[in-house]
Order: C-alpha cells, then structure tokens, then sequence
C-alpha cells in the first residue's frame, strides 16, 4: 500500500489509526494505487447509480399509480407503453414542454435554486447505501474488473450523518420554494413542511442513534457488517426504533398520512403551487426519489441491506443485489398501501404525535439501550439496570402525560373563562 | 385492532374485479332508452317518412329543429303524400335530447339513435341537415358521419324508445304495434313490459332484433 497519490496517501496514513477508515479510503478499491481502472470504476458506479436511480423513479411513480389504482378497483395508467409502464416518461416529457413560470413577486434566485435543493439531496443520499455485495459470507465487496470494491458510490466513515445532514438540507428545497414563490398558500405548505420535517427529523436521528450505538458504527457498510453478524440486530433495533423511523420516514417524506405539506384539499399544491414545467418535474423526480433512498436507507440501517442466501455459485453476486431490491420493493409497496388506506392527518395530531409520542419513545429507548451496553461494560447486573431504567421511563411518561393533561385543562379553562381563543 | 382492518380493504381490493371499462377501446351497452342523435326514418320502400308538418319544430324546447315543407314533385315524390320535409336541421348545439320531437311526430319520421359520442371543430358542422339526418337509402341505418363514433351494432337501435310507449299513453295498448315499417328493420317487435336497468336487456334486445321485420 504505498502512498501515489495524496488522496490514497491520506488513507493508508490515517487507515492505520482506524483501522483502515478514512474519509475515503473505506473502500478496499481506494486503499491501493489510485490508477486509470480505479478511476473508471468509480466513474462507473456513479453514472450506474444515478441512472438505475433516474429509472427506478420512472418506474416507482408507475408502479405507485398502477398500484393505487388496484387498490382503488381502477385500471391506472395503461396506455404508454406496454400497461403504461412509459406513463412517467410521457408526463415527463409533458412537462418539459410547459411554459415555465415564475411569479412577479417572487425572490428569483431562491425560486430557481429551491427545486435543486429538493433533488440533490435525494441523489446524494443514495450514494452511501450498499445495494450488493456477500456481507454473509464475505466481506462485503465484489470483484470486478481484477478490483475489488464495495457496491456503494462511497463509504464515508460518517455515512449515517451524511444522510440526516442531506435530509436536513431537503428541508431547505421545500421550506425556500414556498418562501420565494410570493404567494399565501405555498407560504402556508412550506411553513407546514418545515416544521413538520424539523419534529420529525428528531424522532428519526434518534431512532437512528439507537442503530449506531448498537453497531458501533456510522458507516453504512459496517452496520450492514454488523447486521449480519447479530440476526440484524432484532431486539435492540428491530422492533422501536424500526417502527419509530418508519413513522418519522413518512413523515420526512411527506408521503400519506403525513403529506399537510401539499395537502391539495387545503392548500391548493402546497409549497410547489407556483411551480411549473421542468422546475415542478424536478420537485416531483425529488419527492419519488426521496421515497426510495429512503426505502433503501430503511433496508440498510434495519433490515441487513443486500444480505441474504446466496442459492447459486455462478453469478453469486447478483444474488445480494436481488435481496436488497426484494426488500427495498416491499417498503415502496408499503408506502403505497399506507397511502392507498390512510387518510390524512389534522395538523395538531401530527404534531402530537411527532412531539409527545415518537420523540419520547425512541429516546427512552435509545438510552435504554444505552444503559445497557454500560452495564455491560461496567460488568453491572443488565437485568437490574433494565429494570431501573423502564422504571425511571414509566415515572418519566407519567410526568409527561400528566404535565400534557395539567396544560390541556388549564387551556380548556381559560376558554370557558373567556380569555383565550386556542384550543 | 379496527385501525388496521382498513389495510386489509384495500389489499383485498387489489384482487377484485375492476370496474372500469377501457372506455374508448371497450364500450358498454348502453340504456335502452338512451337519447341520441336523431335519425329521419324511411319507409320499407325507401320513402322518407317525413311530412314537413313542423309539428316538431313547433314542440321543441330548445328552438333547435328548423323545418320547411314543400309539396311532392309528382314524378319523382320524395314521401307518400303530398308534402314533404324540404329543409329539415337539426342544431346539436341547442338541442336537448328530450324526445319531445319524436313524441309530436304523427308518421315517427324522427326518432332518436343512441349515439352520443360526436362533436365537432365548426358550428356548422354541429347543425345537422337533412342529408345527415336522413337514414342511408339502401340499409335503413343511420349515416355515420366522420366525426361521430359509431360501432359494429350501434346503429340498430334507433327507435327502441317509441316502441316502448304505448299510444297516448295508454296502458291497455302495451304491447300492441301501432306503428309503421322502417327502411331495413321492418315493422319493429313491441317492447316487453316496463323494465328498466339491467333486466331491460332482456326484453329490449330481443325487441330490437332486425330479424323481427314483417
């Protein structure tokens, strides 16, 4: 491993300290020389990820409306293209070729920036999720070209806040769309929109806190590693702070129940009212992509990612990749069941449920899990200290609940006595 | 646990048979006693049954039928008797479809098909006149025009409502022909009883067979 170039110089240099981390050396292709075929290979996982990207949206928008259409007795889309699998491709077409607008009182800069804020993100966070490679019998990586790899445009050693750092700036691209349109009702969406992804985002970064602590890692590949390893770490991961990111995901996504964002009953389109032509397109790619990194972020930090039996010897590679789509499909199938069943939430309810019941539940857990691995640490009794934790909890939400209760008939007072309008 | 059944409806519902017709590949029949777009009928010999009495512009609501007779040419008559129907239009744009013209006519010159699915890029085109109204000489069936949707079968029914009144509306002549020949179809089949919905299928299709003819 000699140090050619500074970029692979720096990680052999810091890899030693950490094991071989570096920002980005994690990738057993980086680790070496960096010559013209590593280069190309990385190039290629890029363009291979930012189209199978492109085209997994025109098939998820499809597969959304075909779907919901069943669900609703209807047919769908079923004239582009064999069952109306080109329908997104038309509409997309439709809009390239609308007048794009921008209002008079708009702030033109923030306007024109805002969809962009929207879709790179949704790009970006795509690129540290591991869609293949044998994390159950190997390591994680494929050979291909004489290289071995890891199938993931990067592995940065702080993945899992790379995601929640680029889902924070997503809030930008809807909360700045409605901001600079200079109209009411996208100003009311992206008001909506940026409080309730702010809520929510807390319940998800704690959720997701409770993943890292119990693999011990922020990498996306090592928490893959460490699934595999522990039966996908079930009881500590898999039941609340799964349930909980699923919750909050929605709710980050805007999806049904939680869409208030766009609510069209209320709010005309929400943020993207003023929206049109290939700016609204952009809006729309960034929404559906959105759903499935988020799809993909859901399988990786719970369900194991790309592992799973390796049934053939020839093409064993391609086996990862089908376990990872057959588990990032039955998410996307789930979010279109929720939307095809749930109707939408009143805006004080999301906020109670984002504030009074996720929050507190995954950070209950979180330290939970926490106390434990002290303990374990520490050589205390677990049990005990379980014991003493669900105890301290159970005081804690009865406090919480009774302070909720205490402030909601003092208000309900001061309206009987006239003085204050809120419920 | 009634908070997730709800998710069992709609997953139920995926397999269920769809209720949508592909509506311009696949058409349902349609009602029995659908208003559509007029015809002017023709006797079994070809003759136009028409008078030019303008009872049926003076009936109709809307002000949308305009009607001028003129009297037979007596070598070459166009009806049996002595007028007929010179000028005879028919304004889509104002018409309504009550019926009222086919109620009014004495001979049942006009009678509505069931074809709604027409329109049109000029107003002229939207007022019909007398040579698209008037059924195809040789067949008896209603003319289809370039910007009307026609379909194998649909241009049979085209007096199915007349049949199914009896005269003055009296019960006791429910069933009885009281009505003359038409150019293709002959002397159409009484409609059986008042059925309405999906048992009128029964009892109109046989009623509207061509094969009924005298």
């Amino acid at each position: 491993m000699s140090a050619v170039t500074t970029l692979a110089g720096l990680g052999t240099e810091r890899g030693a300290d950490l094991g071989h981390r570096a920002v980005l050396a994690a990738d057993p292709l980086l680790r070496g020389d960096l010559d013209l075929g590593v280069v190309g290979i990385v190039v290629l996982k890029v363009v291979v990820a930012f189209a199978l990207l492109l085209v997994s949206v025109m098939l998820m928008i499809w597969f959304e409306r075909k779907l919901v259409a069943d669900m609703h007795n209807r047919i769908g889309p079923a004239v582009a293209g064999p069952f109306g699998i080109l329908q997104t491709l038309a509409d997309g077409i439709k809009l390239f070729f609308k007048e794009d607008l921008i209002p008079d009182r708009s702030d033109r800069a923030v306007f024109k920036l805002a969809p962009y804020l929207s879709l790179v993100p949704a790009f970006l966070v795509f690129a540290i999720v591991p869609i293949g490679g044998d994390f159950s019998s190997g390591d994680g990586t494929v050979t291909w070209f004489g290289e071995r790899t890891y199938l993931q445009v990067a592995d940065p050693p702080v993945g899992v806040l790379f995601f929640l750092a680029l889902s924070s700036i997503a809030v930008y691209g809807v909360m700045l769309a409605g901001w600079s349109s200079g109209s009411k009702y996208p100003l009311l969406g992206s008001v909506r929109a940026s409080a309730q992804m702010i809520s929510y985002e807390a319940a998800l970064g704690l959720a997701i806190a409770t993943v890292f602590l119990t693999s011990g890692s922020l990498s996306t590949h090592d928490i893959v590693a460490t699934q595999v390893s522990g039966n996908w770490n079930v009881l500590a991961t898999g039941v609340v702070p799964f349930l909980v990111f699923l919750v909050a995901g929605t709710a980050e996504l805007n999806r049904p129940p939680f869409d208030l964002v766009e609510a069209e009953q209320e709010l005309v389109g929400g943020f993207h009212t003023e929206y049109s032509s290939l700016r609204f397109a952009l809006f729309f790619l960034a929404e559906f992509m959105n759903v499935i990194t988020m799809s993909a972020i859901a399988v990786t930090l719970f369900l194991g990612g790309p592992s799973g039996p390796i049934l053939t010897d020839t093409l064993g590679w391609a086996w990862p990749i089908l376990w990872f789509s057959v588990k990032v499909f039955a998410f996307l199938f789930g979010f279109v069941w929720l939307r095809a069943t749930l109707p939408r939430f009143r805006y004080d309810q999301l906020m109670d449920l984002g504030w009074k019941v996720l929050i507190p539940v995954s950070l209950g857990w979180f330290l939970l899990i926490a106390a434990m691995r002290v303990a374990d640490d520490e050589g205390w009794p677990v049990a005990g200290v379980v014991v003493i934790g669900l105890a301290g909890m159970a005081g804690g939400a009865a406090l919480l609940s009774g302070a909720i209760a205490k402030a909601r008939a003092q208000r309900l007072e001061a309206i009987e006595a006239g003085e204050g309008v809120d419920v | 646990m009634g908070y997730f059944r709800g998710f069992a409806v709609t997953f139920r519902k995926m397999f269920e048979r769809r209720v949508t017709t592909s509506y311009p590949q696949q058409k349902r029949d349609k009602p029995a006693r659908l208003h559509g777009r007029h015809v002017l009928n023709r006797y079994e010999d070809g003759m136009e049954k028409c008078i030019g009495c303008e009872l049926c512009a003076g009936v109709c609501p809307a002000n949308c039928i305009y009607v001028r007779g003129a009297d037979n040419p007596p070598d070459d008559p166009v009806s049996p008797g002595e007028r007929y129907g010179f000028v005879y239009e028919i304004n889509y744009l104002r018409c309504i479809h009550c019926d009222l013209c086919v109620e009014a006519c004495p001979t049942e010159a006009i009678t509505e098909s069931k074809l709604f699915e027409f329109s049109f890029t000029s107003r002229s085109d939207a007022v019909y006149t007398k040579d698209e109204l008037v059924v195809d000489a040789a067949t008896g069936r209603p003319q289809h025009l370039p910007w009307e949707d026609w379909r194998p079968g649909e241009d049979e029914h085209t007096s199915a409502w007349m049949r199914a009144t009896s005269p003055s509306g009296d019960a006791t002549y429910t069933g009885r022909v009281s009505w003359s020949g038409e150019l293709g179809h002959g002397v159409r089949a009484p409609e059986v009883g008042q059925a309405g919905g999906s048992s009128t299928d029964a009892g109109d299709d046989s009623g509207d067979e061509p094969g009924g003819d005298a």
